[in-house]
């Protein structure tokens, strides 16, 4: 049989473990972690220094869970350790609880405010918010630790840093040094001072960034965010989410378009696609304002004798356009009627653009813009 | 693709030519960046120095145009050293023996010689495909296509595939990364003068037949003309009348006056668009349509994916839906179809169209994205093409290809010669990028490249304003000096049309199979503009207007744009 492999990981040869996860059985092939499993089995624990796109770090311990193999019990973080045959987690164990509402409590005392934050306040709740909620940790558990300096001056249009939120879990450094592999941010400090600047310190105009987002989509905390998006005058109770695709190559990576009052707000990734919540500088930043430009057509349009265009409504543009079509397939043939279709516009218009050129019209003088 | 974008991840050989990957397909870039930390060898096959040949093992920056020579050649290594798969040959192709003798005269040296490199990064790149194969995955894109010899240079590639049994494999195949992002979609709907939807071929009686039955109409019995062939008959007068959807033509086309002229003598012009662009600029009649944010149906993307797109918003003002538009004009002309919406549009296209089979817009919404052939509703879809036998019933036939040069070089009068392509942050026309914030900051105007050794020689200092003229046109640039050029070569883009239309100076000639215009070579000349101390943009627009070409916004009126 072939092996087919993705990500370097042999597949076809599976060998199955069997274990529980709060009781529940679950089976999943080896190699799988602890995470896996739990998500197989349909059980969510916070997991905010993890993304699956560039492996675990195993740093904020958010993710600890109790496990029993042999008879042994301990805790390990379920991002970094592996399933095991017979292995038994508990995720949800009073203990466990209660260590993970002492850590947010402990991350929270480190942000100046509960309410500025400019994600969760106009887009909708971050992961940690989740969390945070999830676990009822308090803002007030712990004195207050000098807040670090959220003043970042960098101008570029389309990345806002507020340090105040970041909890140095590196999500954003690894995916832009081990998946987009830009070298653009690193960490730079240690502990409760450590923080996230872009090699060198310059601003991110001048380094190697690509501006494809992922660190801000990654980020947890609201730290980073869309400047575009968050820089407008909305509140997140009314933002609502569409899955669609990204208007603009052929990789046709998943995004979701976040809308406000039927207008559009931003784009985001959508990490269910097979994209995996890729996105490149133009569908992060330019998928969508086009769409609400002043430019967009509004009203049918007729040039006049004069060379200008004069607003006419549907039935007059589509009943000049037809008759014009009927006198030329009369006079002259429907071959001398051409159709062109579009690599810009859904394929269900397409069909509909050559099956009316063949019906309707009655040639095959159809074509589209590009044959790559 | 013939295989999935993601399998490009797992590959042990990567052969990437005329593809300027990071910046016109970056998440495609992602999945090659990967391969190579995971091991990977990665060939990037370029004139330029591209961001790509940064993670690459080898960088072998032939000359532009001599594709057909390199890899012939490295087919030459792989025979003499008897590298190729002989049983894949055996059972699964034809026209080897001819193929064989052919590639003999390509030895190594004798193409190293064309190319301008040495024979060993022949040698090399035939022995490391060769052995990874079949895990050796080629991609390509306009770089190899957008030549008069685009589609021999495809051909060319394919021969190595057939060569190693890299075809019907996982990590392997022929890869065309597609430009944009419905090109597959318009492809397999039918878009093509000679091909009914799902590339049935409307001259084969069988085939027309039985879409006369579905659509309960006659239809045409030949096959129409393509883009090329009807912008000349309409410039001779023999097209009346033109419907576009969606399509920014007078400035994607090569040598944009040319298509303009066209456009310009034919009695009656339809726009379908979201902007009054260049084209709209030119119609009897514009209709204002929705953008895909307001747009319920699918796009196939690159790997032959269908997935869903789903309208956010509504349409400004009376915009409407392509596909309302169409149904409306259906029945205004007399052929009033039952389709209402858009799902039904996709049922009765995967009713007459067997790749799509097994797709319906529920089950799109259901499992996400499907890549076809999908035969029926339990056919999982396909992730790579040609398995057990080719997807044409064939067999693989290799195809003896020469080096044709292209069809304009440089001389003493134009010493330049000009390559275009897409820079990450604009794209194609820049319709669409020209509209978000921030995106001037990060490619302001258009640059021409050029290397620093060239530039040193003509005096030439980063941002020195340029003329660049070819036997076409002329446009005013600002210099970019950066080793990514050879020297010899100078490279534009064309995002930024209202004031420098790249394509006024690109080369005329085409494919002579596909059509496809030759974007990628054409001899220029370059001086120093005499406006070095104004602004780049107020330059480049004075250039425009002092007649070089009109200026198609003067036509406009205040009326069409801007109103809410
Ligand atoms: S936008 Fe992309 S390249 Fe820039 S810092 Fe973030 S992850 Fe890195
Ligand atoms: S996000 Fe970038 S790479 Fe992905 S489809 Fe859009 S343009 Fe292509
Ligand atoms: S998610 Fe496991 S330690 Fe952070």
């Amino acid at each position: 049989m072939t092996t087919v492999s993705v990500n370097g990981r042999a597949q076809g040869t599976t060998k199955w473990l069997d274990l529980y996860v709060n009781s529940v059985a679950v089976r999943c092939e080896e190699g799988s972690r602890v995470l896996d499993a739990m998500d197989e089995a349909g059980f969510e624990v916070p997991t905010l220094c993890y993304d699956e796109r560039v492996g675990a770090q195993g740093t904020c311990r958010m993710c600890l869970v109790e496990v029993e193999v042999n008879g042994r019990t301990e805790q390990v973080a379920s991002c970094t350790a592996f399933a095991e045959e017979g292995m038994s987690v508990a995720t949800h164990t009073e203990e466990i609880k209660d260590y993970r509402k002492t850590l947010l409590e402990m991350l929270l005392s480190e942000m100046s405010s509960p309410n500025a934050n400019p994600y969760s306040n106009k887009v909708g709740p971050t992961e940690f918010d989740r969390a945070v909620e999830e676990y009822e940790a308090r803002w007030d558990a712990f004195p207050r630790l000098r807040v670090r300096d959220k003043a970042v001056h960098d101008e570029n249009p389309f990345i806002q840093r507020d340090y105040d939120y970041c909890i140095a879990c590196y999500r954003c450094t690894n995916i832009c040094n081990e998946w987009e592999q830009a070298a653009a941010i690193t960490v730079d400090g240690r502990g409760q001072e450590s923080s996230i600047f872009t090699f060198f310190g310059n601003e991110l105009m001048d380094s190697p960034c690509t501006f494809c987002g992922q660190c801000i989509n990654t980020c947890p905390t609201g730290a980073l965010t869309d400047r575009k998006v968050v820089s407008q005058e909305i509140s997140a109770e009314e933002v609502d989410r569409t899955q669609t695709i990204c208007p603009y190559c052929g990789v046709g990576c998943g995004i979701e378009l976040l809308t406000h009052e039927d207008e559009i707000i931003g784009a985001e990734p959508d990490f269910t696609a097979p994209s995996r919540g890729s996105l490149c500088v133009k569908g992060q930043f330019a998928s969508w304002e086009f769409v609400r430009s002043e430019d967009r057509l509004r009203h049918p349009l007729v040039k006049q004798a004069d060379g200008t265009f004069r607003k006419v409504t549907w039935d007059e543009a589509l009943d000049l356009v037809s008759s014009k079509f009927k006198d030329a397939i009369a006079t002259e043939g429907p071959d001398s009627i051409v159709c062109w279709a579009s690599a810009r516009v859904v394929t269900e218009a397409n069909y509909l653009m050559q099956k009316f050129a063949r019906v309707a019209i009655g040639t095959n003088n159809i074509d589209n813009c590009s044959r790559t | 693709m013939s295989n999935s974008i993601e399998e490009l991840a797992g590959t042990d050989f990567l052969l990437v030519a005329g593809s300027n990957t990071t910046e016109a397909h970056p998440v495609i870039s992602l999945r090659m960046k990967r391969a190579v930390k995971n091991g990977a060898k990665l060939v990037v096959v370029d004139p330029r120095k591209i961001e790509l040949t940064k993670w690459a093992t080898r960088h072998v920056q032939i000359k532009v145009g001599t594709d057909i020579p390199f890899f012939n050649a490295v087919a030459n290594v792989i025979l003499n050293e008897e590298l190729q798969d002989s049983r894949f040959i055996r059972d699964r192709t034809e026209g080897f023996e001819a193929f064989a003798r052919h590639v003999q005269m390509y030895t190594p040296e004798y193409s190293a010689e064309i190319c301008g490199i040495t024979p060993e990064e022949i040698i090399e790149t035939a022995r490391e495909f060769a052995a990874a194969a079949p895990k050796a995955a080629i991609c390509y894109t306009l770089g190899i296509t957008e030549h008069s010899c685009g589609s021999h240079n495809v051909q060319s590639l394919g021969n190595l595939g057939l060569l190693c049994g890299t075809l019907g494999v996982p990590n392997g195949g022929v890869n065309p990364l597609r430009g944009q992002n419905n090109v597959q979609g318009a492809g397999d709907a039918g878009c093509i003068p000679t091909d009914l939807p799902g590339y049935q071929k409307v001259e084969r009686p069988g085939i027309r037949a039985m879409f006369e039955k579905a659509w309960d109409a006659p239809l045409p019995k030949r096959r129409g003309i393509t883009k090329i062939t009807a912008m000349e008959q309409m410039i001779k007068g023999r097209v009346k009348a033109v419907y576009v959807m969606g399509e920014n033509t007078v400035v994607s086309d090569p040598h944009a006056n040319h298509a303009e002229h066209a456009l310009r003598s034919v009695d009656f012009l339809v726009v379908q668009d979201i902007f009054l662009t260049e084209t709209a600029q030119l119609a009897d009649v514009v209709l204002p349509a929705a953008s895909f944010a307001e747009s319920d149906g699918t796009f196939g993307n690159s790997e032959r994916r269908i997935q869903r797109v789903r309208p956010a918003v509504s349409p400004p003002g009376e915009a409407r839906s392509d596909v309302d538009i169409l149904l409306e004009m259906f029945a205004r002309m007399g052929k009033p179809q039952k389709l209402k919406t858009s799902k039904d549009v996709f049922t009765e296209m995967a009713s007459v169209s067997p790749i799509y089979g097994g797709l319906s817009h529920e089950r799109l919404d259901r499992e996400g994205g499907i890549q076809w052939p999908c035969g029926d509703e339990d056919d999982p879809g396909t992730e790579y093409l040609h398995g057990d036998e080719f997807e044409s019933g064939f067999p693989g036939f290799f195809a003896p290809v020469d080096h044709i040069p292209p069809a304009e070089e440089p001389d003493d009068e134009y010493p330049w010669l000009l390559t275009t392509g897409r820079r990450r942050s604009t794209y194609h026309t820049g319709t669409q990028t020209g509209q978000a914030s921030g995106f001037q900051l990060l490619v302001p105007h258009e640059m021409l490249e050029i290397n620093p050794l060239d530039a040193a020689d003509m005096g030439l200092m980063d941002g020195d304003l340029l003329d660049v003229s070819s036997r076409r046109g002329k446009v005013t640039v600002s210099a970019r000096v950066t080793e990514r050029s050879p020297r010899g070569l100078v490279f534009m883009s064309f995002a930024f049309p209202e004031i420098t239309r790249t394509n006024d100076v690109t080369s005329d000639a085409y494919d002579f199979i596909t059509e496809t215009p030759e974007f990628k070579a054409c001899a220029v000349k370059i001086s120093k503009s005499e406006y070095q101390d104004e602004d780049v943009r107020v330059a480049q627009r004075r250039i425009r207007l002092a007649g070089e070409v009109k200026q198609p916004t003067e036509l406009m009126p205040a009326d069409g744009r801007g109103d809410k």
